[in-house]
């Protein structure tokens, strides 16, 4: 059944720690993944949107902690399981992790490791989880890279990641994620790092592997153009806060918190020429030691208000819809759109 | 636009680069023609390793080419700035710039914002350390910065401040020609805007001339008067930038716009998925460099090398390096009589059309 949540993510807060300081990187965020459905998290550059996706995967870094919230991943014959209360080494997260929630880096370079054979780090991941013979693992690497689209998979297996283009190593970091049939896909500005020609044949890879298999893929980007493209839902992220979401429609057609506002009008569109009009947000984002006590985009809104100044407002629900809008002022701030 | 000044013309230019241990060569820059006019902003587009940044740095000397001519138009006459010597290229140079993509290595980070520009100030003329301050003063403010962050080191700014110090710098000897090499990549799309709007206010106010690279058509397309599309060293189509939009004519062109996501939910296009890789540029292919990647191939295509072509369309000059470029502009001929408004209309000029229609309503 598609629209099915697969993780559901409650009220999950992330810190991390240093020197004293605390860095609430992740503060409050909600969300479900829905099989076959691709969720886009989109953000500016420290926003926590990776640290969102490690925190599922639980392969945050010593100095993180999960303070608080939920990670609940719904399998179909376990019942509900509790992500966050496995210890980050445990037998069973260990066991989930890899087969049936996966995730994709941004930069396969770093990510595969360059002194083991592509083939062999496929099958490594194939024979941990599903306990077979070499050869049947190696028989199933090959069959994976055959359907990555990687030409000559029969050379191709044997040879190191430093012997692969940029494409051909994010197509065999896929392989490595899809190797186990994963229920949930977490891909982490998976195309970045590549070219556009590149990043189509990508992209059209990750359409048919949620549309064959049924996968829940959630798909981290800082690029409009890319949530426009590839989103069924889309979770708009500002310093560590949702602040709005909804189906990709919702969102994008009508977008109501003025960050998501503002954000959009600061980008091109291709196609449109010369007579675009383009808005930067004016100020920067804050310092994440040193936050705005309320609203964290209180300091660069335009229709930032005393309330928004004291604390964080609550998620609104539009009645009806799935759109939730975390702002006080949003009406006000759309007051103009029927025009 | 007759009256087009010429500033900068490009023959044959050739970059290679020997590899070490092998009689092979990088063929970064592989025959570019590429005129440049006074006042405009020429566009330069193509994927990672196709040779847009050697490109930039070959024609401002800062990597010798190996072959090929540069000619830049003084106010005493054209000279080849490959046959300068050194000390005239140096004052050459007064009338050409670069700003570099990565604002992070470009600026010495133990030297301050004046430190770092006052140096090429002291060269070309302001002799007093009273005029410097107060013309990198003047260039930060410029910049919409404020003048007392001449005295901070790199360190102290976020990367869109260093962007602008380094328009800054390029702009202190008051250029006329300036190279922006993925100069808003580094930055977040929120401070993308900044920076474009300000390099479009600068090319106002000086008539300073961009050669602008970039990977990111999006950008390319707003900037720019002229795009040229680049494909393993060589340019494949060069058009004005509403026209290049409108009727992309080389195979390689198609495939690169329609590759693009477009951040607009009702946008669809039909998408020309390219198989396989960019070849290297150590062992380009034989004939038409795109062939191996190009649905349109033809055996032509596989032996000869298709010369550069140029085609009017709609009274502007459209160039297209291709051996089927023919039946492509033919074919965006007649597309165009066919149904000319099938494709999405400017905004602005919608407003103004339906202002106008409504206006005729009322009457």
């Amino acid at each position: 059944m598609a629209g099915e949540s697969v993780i559901s993510v409650r009220h999950l807060k992330t810190y991390f720690y240093t020197e004293k300081r605390c860095n609430k990187a992740v503060n409050d965020v909600s969300f479900e993944i829905r099989k076959g459905k691709c969720l886009c998290v989109v953000g500016e550059s420290g926003c926590g949107k990776s640290v969102t996706a490690s925190s599922i995967m639980q392969l945050l870094p010593r100095l993180s902690r999960i303070e608080e919230g939920e990670i609940i991943y719904h399998t179909h014959d376990k019942g509900d399981v509790v992500l966050s209360d496995l210890g980050k080494n445990s037998k069973e997260m260990r066991a989930y992790r890899g087969k049936n929630i996966a995730m994709i880096f941004q930069d396969p370079m770093t990510a595969l490791n360059p002194v083991f054979k592509v083939g062999n780090q496929i099958a490594e991941n194939i024979r941990q989880h599903d306990k077979c013979s070499k050869a049947e693992a190696r028989k199933r690497t090959l069959e994976l890279l055959k359907q990555m689209g990687i030409p000559e998979p029969e050379r191709r297996i044997d040879q190191y990641p430093h012997e692969y283009s940029g494409g051909m190593r994010q197509r065999a970091m896929i392989a490595l994620a899809m190797s186990c049939s994963p229920d949930v896909l977490l891909a982490d500005e998976p195309t970045t790092a590549l070219d556009v020609t590149i990043q189509a044949q990508i992209f059209e890879l990750m359409t048919k592997l949620k549309e064959e298999n049924d996968t829940a893929i959630l798909l981290i980007t800082h690029d409009m153009g890319v949530v426009c493209e590839m989103a069924d839902d889309v979770l708009v992220m500002y310093m560590g806060n949702v602040v709005e979401s909804g189906t990709a429609r919702e969102v994008l057609k009508n977008p109501k918190h003025p960050y998501t506002r503002a954000l959009l009008a600061s980008i091109l569109v291709l196609g449109k020429g010369k007579d675009q009009n383009i808005q930067p947000i004016r100020g920067m984002t804050p310092n994440p030691y040193n936050r705005p006590p309320g609203c964290q985009f209180e300091p660069r809104c335009d229709f930032a208000c005393e309330a928004c100044r004291e604390r964080m407002p609550d998620e609104e629900v539009i009645e009806g819809t799935t759109h939730m809008i975390r702002c006080c002022n949003w009406r006000e701030a759309c007051k103009n759109d029927g025009e | 636009m007759e009256n087009k000044e010429v500033l900068l013309t490009v023959k044959n230019l050739e970059t290679h680069f020997p590899v070490k241990g092998s009689k092979k060569v990088v063929r970064a820059v592989d025959g570019v023609d590429l005129t440049v006019y006074r006042g405009e902003t020429l566009g330069l587009v193509g994927e990672s390793g196709c040779g847009k940044t050697t490109l930039g740095k070959s024609i401002l000397q800062l990597v010798k080419p190996t072959g090929g001519e540069v000619f830049y138009y003084f106010p005493d006459g054209p000279k080849d700035l490959r046959k300068m010597k050194n000390r005239e290229l140096d004052a050459a140079r007064k009338n050409m710039q670069i700003v570099f993509q990565d604002p992070q290595s470009s600026l010495n980070p133990s030297f301050t914002i004046y430190g770092a520009m006052s140096d090429p100030l002291k060269k070309f003329g302001l002799k007093t350390k009273e005029e410097r301050r107060k013309h990198v003063g003047d260039l930060l403010e410029e910049v919409n910065m404020h003048r007392d962050y001449m005295d901070r080191y790199p360190s102290e700014f976020s990367g869109g401040q260093r962007q602008r110090i380094g328009i800054a710098r390029a702009l202190s000897v008051d250029p006329e020609l300036v190279v922006c090499d993925e100069a808003v990549s580094a930055l977040d799309v929120s401070i993308q805007a900044q920076v474009l709007n300000l390099l479009n206010r600068l090319k106002q106010e000086r008539n300073l001339t961009y050669i602008f690279i970039s990977h990111n058509l999006s950008v390319i397309e707003y900037i720019s008067d002229r795009i040229a599309v680049m494909y393993l060293g060589k340019i494949v189509e060069l058009a004005d930038a509403d026209d290049l939009y409108r009727d992309e004519l080389h195979p390689y062109t198609k495939a690169l716009f329609s590759a693009i996501p477009v951040a607009d939910i009702d946008y669809h296009k039909e998408r020309i998925l390219l198989e396989g890789d960019v070849p290297s540029p150590m062992n380009i292919p034989s004939g038409c460099r795109f062939h191996t990647r190009c649905q349109y191939c033809i055996e032509k295509c596989k032996t000869e090398d298709p010369e550069m072509k140029s085609y009017m369309i709609r009274g502007k000059e459209h160039q297209v390096a291709c051996h089927r470029s023919d039946e492509f502009v033919e074919a965006a001929l007649a597309k165009d009589q066919a149904a000319a408004p099938e494709r999405p209309e400017n905004p602005i000029a919608k407003a103004a059309r339906e202002a106008e229609e409504a206006g005729e309503k009322a009457e």
